[in-house]
């Protein structure tokens, strides 16, 4: 068999942002990735993991639910990195990248989970802010931890930190 | 020359932009055979570096991209 396929090549990409601007950049990323033949690994921790949160109130303890109201919601809540004036820059840009046509994140976040992108919370950090596997969207497989995403990373030909 | 080349499917990718113009081929090359041609008009000039690099990934082969009245009409040839 001559003609036997090479290794499929991979991408491994930490997404440690909850910043709209940043979660567009991984999201048009790992799409752009699956749809050129990778297999992608996300792996979402800290502030990213609101991008693959369901708009549920989450949190046990005190501590916890405050975490839950004051970084609620879902991704469409995400903030601009720069320009965010308390949710002026969000609408501003969202006007702005609906007038040329751009996706909403979310929608980009559904196309990558429907190109295979495989998408994980970093169990640590649901721990800690008290965000279980079930606030997550479908799709989203069961949280691992960095020897997870160490092992996807070192056989990967590329890695981003987002 | 080109003008030989069958057309099996039109994808209409006007007014998309990155990463679309090129996940749309993509979710759309398993539609025709192998050797089969599709014949793609987008509008993002981006697409005019995009997709030639999407076939250049994934072994496949762009036939044509063109600018045409504003517009860029690709021919992508699935390969395999």
């Amino acid at each position: 068999m001559s003609d036997e396929e090479p290794r499929q090549k991979s991408m491994a990409m930490v997404v440690m942002s909850g910043d709209m601007d940043k979660l567009f950049g991984a999201f048009i990323i790992a799409t752009g990735a699956a749809a050129m033949g990778m297999e992608v690994t996300m792996f979402f921790t800290f502030w990213g993991l609101r991008a693959i949160k369901k708009n549920v109130s989450t949190g046990k303890t005190l501590f916890g639910r405050m975490l839950g109201v004051m970084y609620g919601g879902d991704i469409m809540k995400a903030n601009p990195s720069m320009f965010s004036f308390g949710g002026m820059g969000r609408w501003m840009f969202g006007k702005m990248m609906g007038n040329h046509n751009v996706s909403k994140l979310s929608e980009l976040r559904d196309l990558a989970i429907d190109l295979g992108v495989n998408m994980y919370g970093c169990q640590m950090s649901m721990d800690v802010m008290e965000i279980p596997q079930e606030a997550f969207i479908d799709g989203v497989k069961d949280p691992v931890g960095v020897g997870f995403f160490i092992m996807k990373a070192q056989d990967a030909e590329i890695q981003l930190f987002i | 020359m080109s003008e030989e080349n069958k057309i099996d499917l039109e994808l209409d990718l006007k007014g998309l932009l990155c990463p679309l113009p090129m996940v749309k081929v993509s979710q759309n090359i398993g539609k025709v055979e192998v050797g089969g041609i599709i014949r793609a008009v987008a509008t993002d000039p981006g697409a005019m570096a995009d997709i030639p690099a999407w076939a250049k990934s994934t072994g496949n082969e762009v036939l044509q991209a063109e600018k045409v009245d504003g517009q860029f009409v690709f021919l992508v040839k699935r390969v395999k």
